[in-house]
């Protein structure tokens, strides 16, 4: 039998959820471990869990203390989080189109500039990486990527943006971001995508699941708007392929 | 089919219900009432299920109207002057408004929000299970926007059913509640203290996402950035300028600041229906308490139909008191609770 995996802390937020914390760091083995677990919690029959939360290195779980109790389900969890992680399956893909700079990315150059690279360079860059939802949060469909091109990391902006567009792709940090609904953000704007990661009429609502793969291409600004159109008539414009 | 026309209505009212569970893995908040056990009542007192949509009525005052027929309500939360034609309407009971009459509801009187429940409930098209209104998400039904005067509502015709009161259950007072954690040890022992010990009141600046808490700044140990986790409703996070903002319901579903402590389930309405500038402490309290409270809570909301009470009685007291001319008539009629104490059978 395969040695068990070093246990999460169990941190009680409140009295109907617990954070089941893998690293308090940005981490792509504790994240592939949250991933694991919300897996394997939806499959469980474990009474009384409500509704998981995904974030990059902790699982939030809710569930009704009238059916189960903060130790009881401590004692259901840790076996399942210590598992040995299960071989990779099949993640689904998504190709997003991007149209870089000018309006739709106006941090574009700045970031160059501060990178003393060109903006093709940052485009090549983006477009090139291999990206992990690694988790969805702040607004819907807010999809927080992983696998960002060391050369691209930067510090935020030093003072937020109070609204950034609809469809923003963006990076900060070590991370990059696809952006759904106009919002606040300290991030760097490097484009816009067509797509909409959340839609209220569309099946299905949210395009994104923690642990789908996302690689961006860039597209002109033109064909922005053609694919902006459809996408608004509910189509959903990024092409899927199995990884 | 009656409609109930919004005649007037100040900011921060909007359709709230049970809230929208299942989404938050894709950033979508649970929205929903601040004040559940009152949705409840309200709900109770017309037969309706207890989280059933209802309007959710911010501070200020508000007034609706019956069109093309009767149309039966309840109010509950935080009280408030109400009266149908110059007739008080008690907090806690149910009155129908004939067609063309209208409830006129005062200024919340302490506390913030009250619930106005419409028998048969507020008809719409739920999105996983909601009609909540979540302004920012484009979420609510029918109108996905906080209310407006003019806005209406397809409503069932009233039922004739006799009217209602609700005995609730005496409210806890005192400190709210909290758990510690789940990043408490972002802080040092003194730190923990300050919050712990230190009056707190509630901004002005606060709303449905969360309240802004004026007090002495927490220092963090290790900085104010954390990377991003889960949040709850009642999560207290403490951001770089050390102002804590407890999260409520329209709050984002992961935030990146220290979390020092957590509302518990129990007191969260409590929280909710503190009126900005109001000193309060909060308590720490052990998992085994906070959740034997979240149960009790759990149990007085399935246990509401049987608080039910005839408002005849009430209604009697008042005409009563009215015809007699008593000089305590103006002050009972102020304060709703002194005088359904009054009218216990």
């Amino acid at each position: 039998m395969a040695a068990t995996l070093p246990p999460p802390r169990l941190l009680p937020s409140g009295d109907s959820a617990v954070t089941v914390e893998f690293s308090r760091t940005i981490d792509d083995d504790a994240n592939q471990r949250v991933l694991a677990l919300d897996k394997a919690l939806a499959a469980s029959s474990i009474d009384g869990i409500t509704e998981t939360v995904p974030t990059y290195r902790s699982l939030l779980v809710h569930y009704d203390p009238d059916k189960i109790g903060f130790d009881a389900l401590g004692e259901k969890i840790l076996p399942i989080a210590t598992r040995p992680l299960p071989p990779v399956t099949k993640a689904r893909r998504w190709r997003i189109p991007v149209a870089y700079g000018g309006e739709h990315g106006i941090d574009l150059e700045d970031v160059a500039k501060t990178l003393g690279t060109t903006p093709d360079d940052i485009v090549a860059r983006h477009s090139g990486g291999d990206y992990k939802v690694a988790m969805i949060g702040f607004t819907p469909g807010w999809s927080y990527l992983s696998g960002l091109d060391k050369f691209l990391h930067m510090s935020r902006r030093q003072s937020p943006r109070v609204l950034t567009p609809a469809g923003t792709i963006s990076i900060g940090g070590v991370q990059a971001g696809i952006q759904c609904l106009a919002a606040p953000s300290g991030w760097h704007l490097l484009g816009r995508t067509p797509v909409r990661t959340y839609q209220l009429h569309r099946n299905p609502t949210f395009l994104t699941e923690p642990g789908d793969r996302v690689t961006f291409y860039a597209i002109d600004h033109k064909t922005f708007e053609d694919m902006d159109r459809a996408a608004e008539a509910g189509e959903i414009v990024a092409e899927q392929v199995d990884a | 089919m009656s409609r109930l026309v919004v005649a007037s209505i100040g900011p921060a009212s909007s359709v709230q219900d049970g809230g929208r569970h299942g989404a938050q893995r894709y950033g979508l908040t649970v929205s929903g009432a601040m004040d559940r056990l009152s949705l409840a009542a309200a709900n109770t007192l017309v037969g309706n299920e207890p989280f059933a949509a209802a309007i959710e009525i911010g501070p200020f005052g508000a007034s609706f109207t019956a069109r093309d027929g009767a149309v039966r309500v309840a109010i509950s939360g935080a009280p408030r002057n109400a009266d149908v034609a110059g007739s008080p309407v008690a907090m806690d009971t149910s009155v129908t408004l004939k067609d063309g009459e209208t409830l006129t509801l005062g200024f919340a009187r302490g506390g913030a929000f009250t619930y106005l429940a419409i028998e048969g409930a507020i008809k719409g098209e739920k999105v996983f299970g909601s009609l909540a209104v979540n302004a920012r998400a484009g979420l609510g039904s029918p109108y996905p926007r906080p209310l407006q005067a003019g806005d209406e509502f397809d409503v069932d015709a009233a039922s004739g059913a006799p009217e209602l009161r609700i005995q609730l259950p005496k409210p806890a007072t005192g400190p709210i509640r909290v758990l510690l954690g789940p990043q408490d040890d972002e802080f040092d022992e003194a730190n923990k203290a300050l919050f712990l010990n230190s009056e707190w009141k509630i901004s002005a600046t606060s709303d449905r996402m969360g309240y802004r808490l004026e007090g002495p700044a927490i220092k963090h140990l290790h900085g104010h950035n954390i990377v991003s986790d889960g949040t709850v409703n009642g999560s207290i996070q403490v951001p770089g300028n050390g102002a804590p903002i407890a999260l409520m319901m329209d709050r984002g579903t992961s935030g990146g600041y220290p979390k020092i402590a957590t509302v518990i389930t129990a007191d969260i309405g409590r929280l909710a229906q503190t009126s900005a500038g109001t000193a309060f402490r909060f308590k720490a309290v052990s998992m085994a308490e906070a959740q034997d409270e979240a149960r009790k809570f759990a149990q007085a909301i399935r246990s509401l139909p049987d608080r039910l009470r005839a408002s005849d009685i009430v209604a009697l007291n008042i005409e009563a008191l009215s015809d007699a001319n008593v000089a305590g008539y103006a002050v009972s009629a102020v304060d709703a609770g002194t005088w359904q104490v009054t009218a216990e059978p």
